[in-house]
């Protein structure tokens, strides 16, 4: 096993892996630009390097290969985990850390490569009997090549980009008339995102589960699979709130997908932790939409319903050793719901809302877990994906999670930026989520008139709870006052209040 | 302390009824608020929006702090006068929070008139400045003015309480040492100039603020020179060449933002210690008062029914609960705050009037401010009251509540007839705030009861010439338009439209009035107390 391992990331995930490191008392390295240098991550590692200058962009610092691989050299790191995001799926990357004689903590580079084009990944994946959506094999430039293609699969297609994922440069055409004009902006999305602007077509399904299967496999020729995830909710292409098992599967469906999912990861020569995605159509079809080589974000319902850390797998796996677990040894038990807690606005169409957490206190309580880079007074920089954490629940079944987790998105505080928490609390106490009843529009379907509640007394009752928290007794006025200033004023207390309202 | 104990039925007829009726109420006085806030001619609207301007809630929201609370002042001054679209006497004030802070802030409406002054403009500003003073809040003041409105000018230039009052109020305000800051988002033109030149802040807004003794008009009338109002008092040449203003703002929204940082820098103030203890909601929804108070002002209610529905915990000490019932007296608190409430129960009788003088002197003595509920027919008259000398005690009361120091706030919630309206604190007896619920009535007696003197005297006359007295026709005659005139000029709506109030309120609102107005009074000082006599036993 490694002695020290330097992890390429920031935020809850970084966290999250240096947890791990801590427990298997492996020393852990963190690095970070300036803007991050009272960050969560780097306060929890043994050592911290800054990278390059210290510039913020994205392009100078978490995604500065060459700065990564010489703050491991420097500090006599022997690994690199990369988390999610970022360099984790970057298979020169991959390549450049093995070449500088460290390990990747994930798949080996030429199978990020392979995984990484989307259209190399479908006919790979074809061969081998993995059902795919109806769609191009290869990429196209030219608007008549796209045009047949569409034309054949039949309208609506999804336009996707090869090098794609996060929703950037995807379009959906509802006919042929807004075909070349969505092509070419799609194109230029995925060109400046990217670096790569090559885009195919896929036949686009209405309304579609998003379920995907969580696979180990090590070096040895190994695979197994740890169930599923159903991710249909989701905002903007982004996934917000995911859970397992879907209640979409019965056992036979679990266990074909789940091949299905097994037999992926052995035609690629898969290593490490990764998931094959799936969609799922209302009549229990499915086909294979990509393979997300790294840790996913969703990946703590799965260790939560299976009872495995897959941080210390893939730590494992990287190591050399064999798995330890066979197909038999796995089951899953109870059902697990994760929230994403972004620093976002739901009122403003998920616009990112930056800024200072003045105060925060996860909730807890059995079966609740928080995973964040967060921590009182922890400023939430405007260069990164504002992620501040993922609650977690776990109970015995689907409608002890849901109430479950609607208690503990109550009970956890984050206080100074806007959060989506309360659109959250109402999906899932609305009657099609309890229902199962979700799909990739379910939010456009019977949220998209969703605003926050404004009552005043809620604001009010909130305003009392800042006040206490923040030993601000009266209006701008010092404890040295008499007693006048002891008891908050109603101009604390009423929140927006008028003669009108 | 004691809890109120209702015995309403909010089940029973009469409550539906009662409820029903102050609803239609409420309905129309939020009509009319919304009215005086959003009636404005589109070509107003285009115009403000062409010069890239905000409207004047726009920057009410922005100079004051989000999500907290807005006290409205006389927003419908000039009701129903002059063309009836001078809302508000075409201005907005009120006290809100900057940083936390207490303030009034005071804005022209640009969009009505052009931001000229009315007669009821100026009683608006002198108000707001007596609201000022009293209180010590700190003044803010958006000016976009174009000055008197020259057809009325001779009701609002040279009398004592007129436009140069403004001016003189301001010197003092200054001298009193309470914050005077101004931004200038529009026209200050002539007196109008005076606003910014005698406030210790001035922001002003390059493009659109001007500031000058005589606008451009009279410019060319006199000297022949055109000169446009940017060259003449824009913000460059007042920040950098005549010091007339202080800060340069580009726009609207930077003016409002360093509004707030001045208001940030204001040094802390020293507060009036009235007791206060943790705030508790009612055990009785205020909004019940709805269905307390009934439709017709001649039918009595308990005015403890509308205590129970305003005060913390419903809890209320009462002051000689037994003696002198027709006026209840009592301790209670609104917010968290000690007050002496005293609320009318029927007319008042030298018992009542002894008991009202007793109390008030106990809480000027204690520094606890006073409330006092209207609901008052006027002191009792008869030959036997007279003899027992009911205006002598009636003069106490009159006297006490006239010499009282600590603040005394006013509802009018019904009746408000005769020397009660003085006794009980009416607005000549200068209490810090005076609101009127949509059903209050104010006269001199009521229109019925004035019709019938008017009638007696008539008859008397008639007598004393051996003339016989007026048929039932003729009695008609007088009784039809003095009961109109009455109910018409009794009217809550007549009476706020000459600012004889601060506003109409939803009487289920009045806790919250009350609570964010004593809040704002407490950045007085009180002082004075310890000196005088002691109190009397009465």
């Amino acid at each position: 096993m490694f002695d020290k391992v330097l992890v390429a990331n920031r935020g809850e995930i970084a966290v999250r892996v240096l947890t791990t490191l801590r427990e298997m008392s492996i020393a852990s390295v963190a690095v970070y630009s300036e803007v991050d240098a009272q960050a969560l991550h780097v306060l929890s590692a043994d050592e911290a390097v800054v990278l390059g200058d210290g510039a913020p962009e994205p392009a100078a610092s978490y995604l500065h290969a060459e700065r990564i691989i010489e703050a491991a050299r420097v500090t006599g790191a022997q690994a690199i985990h990369p988390g999610y995001g970022f360099l984790s799926e970057n298979a020169d990357f991959a390549a450049q850390v093995t070449e500088a004689g460290l390990t990747f903590i994930g798949p080996p580079a030429d199978v990020i490569a392979k995984l990484g084009n989307k259209t190399t990944a479908r006919q790979i994946l074809a061969d081998a009997g993995v059902p795919i959506v109806p769609g191009m094999r290869a990429t196209a430039d030219d608007p008549a090549v796209l045009a047949e293609a569409a034309q054949d699969m039949g309208y609506p297609v999804l336009i996707k980009a090869a090098a794609g994922g996060g929703g950037k440069g995807m379009r959906v055409v509802q006919s042929a008339d807004h075909l070349a004009e969505a092509a070419s902006a799609a194109s230029s999305e995925a060109l400046s995102s990217f670096g790569d602007g090559s885009i195919y077509l896929e036949k686009y399904l209405d309304r579609p589960r998003h379920v995907e299967v969580q696979i180990l496999a090590d070096a040895h020729g190994n695979a197994i699979h740890l169930f599923e995830r159903e991710c249909s909710i989701q905002r903007r292409h982004q996934k917000i709130i995911e859970e397992t098992p879907s209640c979409a599967l019965n056992t036979d469906l679990r266990t074909r997908m789940g091949e299905a999912a097994v037999a992926a990861a052995k035609a690629v020569g898969y290593v490490n932790a990764g998931t094959v995605e799936f969609l799922l159509d209302s009549t229990g079809d499915f086909y294979f939409l990509e393979v997300n080589t790294r840790l996913q974000v969703e990946h703590p319902i799965t260790e939560v319903t299976v009872g495995l850390d897959l941080v210390r797998h893939q730590l494992e796996i990287a190591a050399g050793s064999k798995l330890t677990l066979a197909q038999p040894d796995v089951s899953q038990r109870g059902h697990a719901i994760e929230c994403r807690i972004y620093a976002e606005d739901p009122a403003a169409d998920f616009m990112p809302c930056p800024g200072k957490v003045l105060y925060c206190r996860p909730a807890t309580g059995p079966g609740v877990r928080f995973d964040a880079g967060i921590y009182p007074g922890a400023e939430v920089p405007v260069h990164y994906d504002p992620i501040l954490g993922k609650l977690i629940v776990w109970a015995e079944d689907r409608p002890a999670a849901i109430a479950r987790m609607i208690r503990a998105l109550q009970d956890n505080v984050v206080l100074g930026v806007q959060t989506a928490t309360e659109l959250m609390i109402d999906i899932l106490a609305s009657e099609p989520f309890r229902d199962g009843d979700t799909n990739t529009r379910f939010l456009e379907d019977h949220f998209a008139d969703w605003h926050p509640c404004e009552d005043g007394d809620a604001q009010a009752r909130l305003g009392y709870v800042a006040a206490d928290l923040s030993g601000v007794g009266h209006a701008g006025a010092a404890d040295t006052l008499p007693g006048a200033t002891k008891w908050p004023s109603p101009w604390q207390t009423l929140a927006h209040w008028t003669l009108r309202s | 302390m004691p809890v109120l104990r209702s015995r309403i039925d909010p089940k029973s007829d009469d409550y539906k009824a009662n409820y029903a009726h102050m609803s239609g109420l409420v309905d129309k006085l939020k009509e009319e608020l919304t009215r005086a806030h959003e009636d404005r001619s589109d070509k107003a609207k285009a115009r403000n929006a062409e010069l890239g301007k905000l409207t004047v809630t726009e920057r009410l929201d922005k100079v004051l702090d989000r999500n907290s609370p807005f006290l409205e002042i006389a927003p419908l001054a000039a009701h129903d006068m002059y063309d009836g679209r001078i809302h508000g006497a075409g201005s907005r004030a009120g006290i809100g929070v900057i940083h936390g802070r207490e303030v009034f802030i005071s804005a022209n409406d640009p969009m009505i008139k052009g931001g000229t002054i009315y007669p009821m403009g100026v009683k608006k500003t002198l108000r707001c400045q007596t609201i000022i003073m009293e209180n010590r809040l700190p003044s803010i003041n958006l000016v976009d003015s174009g000055g008197a409105y020259l057809p009325m000018q001779s009701e609002i230039f040279p009398d004592v309480d007129d436009g140069g009052r403004v001016f003189y109020n301001q010197a003092l305000i200054s001298k009193m040492n309470i914050p005077q800051i101004t931004a200038v988002m529009g026209l200050c033109t002539a007196g109008g100039a005076y606003i910014p030149a005698m406030s210790d802040h001035v922001v002003h807004v390059q493009g659109t603020g001007a500031i000058f003794l005589g606008g451009p008009p009279l410019v060319k009338a006199a000297t022949g020179e055109e000169v446009s109002a940017e060259d003449l008092g824009g913000a460059k040449l007042h920040c950098s060449e005549s010091g007339v203003s202080d800060y340069l703002a580009d726009d609207d929204a930077m003016a409002c933002e360093i509004l707030r940082e001045i208001v940030s820098m204001l040094p802390a103030q020293k507060q009036a210690d009235y007791p206060r203890r943790a705030p508790a909601a009612p055990l009785y929804d205020p909004r019940e008062i709805w269905g307390v108070v009934p439709p017709s002002l001649s039918t009595p209610y308990d005015i403890r029914e509308v205590i129970a529905r305003l005060v913390d915990g419903s809890e209320l000490l009462e002051f000689k609960q037994l003696y002198g019932p027709t006026l209840v007296c009592g301790w209670a608190h609104i917010h968290g705050t000690q007050v002496g409430i005293l609320g009318n129960n029927g007319v008042l009788f030298s018992e009542s009037a002894l008991k009202a003088t007793q109390f008030i002197q106990l809480c000027d003595r204690q520094g606890i401010p006073l409330l006092f509920l209207q609901n008052i027919s006027g002191y009792i008259i008869g030959r036997d009251y007279e003899r027992a000398g009911i205006t002598k005690d009636g003069h106490k009361m009159v006297a006490a509540v006239s010499t009282a120091t600590v603040p005394k706030f006013t509802v009018m919630c019904g009746q408000s007839f005769g020397a009660g309206n003085y006794g009980m604190c009416g607005r000549a007896y200068s209490p810090r705030f005076l609101w009127t619920w949509p059903n209050a009535q104010i006269g001199v007696m009521g229109a019925e009861e004035a019709a019938k003197v008017l009638i007696t005297v008539k008859n008397d006359q008639l007598a004393r010439e051996g003339e016989p007295p007026l048929t039932s026709e003729f009695e008609e005659f007088i009784r039809g338009p003095v009961k109109q005139a009455g109910e018409k000029e009794g009217n809550a709506y007549y009476s706020t439209a000459n600012l004889w109030d601060d506003g109409i309120i939803d009487p289920a609102k009045t806790r919250d009035v009350l609570g964010l107005a004593l809040s704002a009074s407490a950045n007085a000082p009180l002082d004075g107390r310890d000196q005088g006599h002691s109190t009397f036993r009465m």
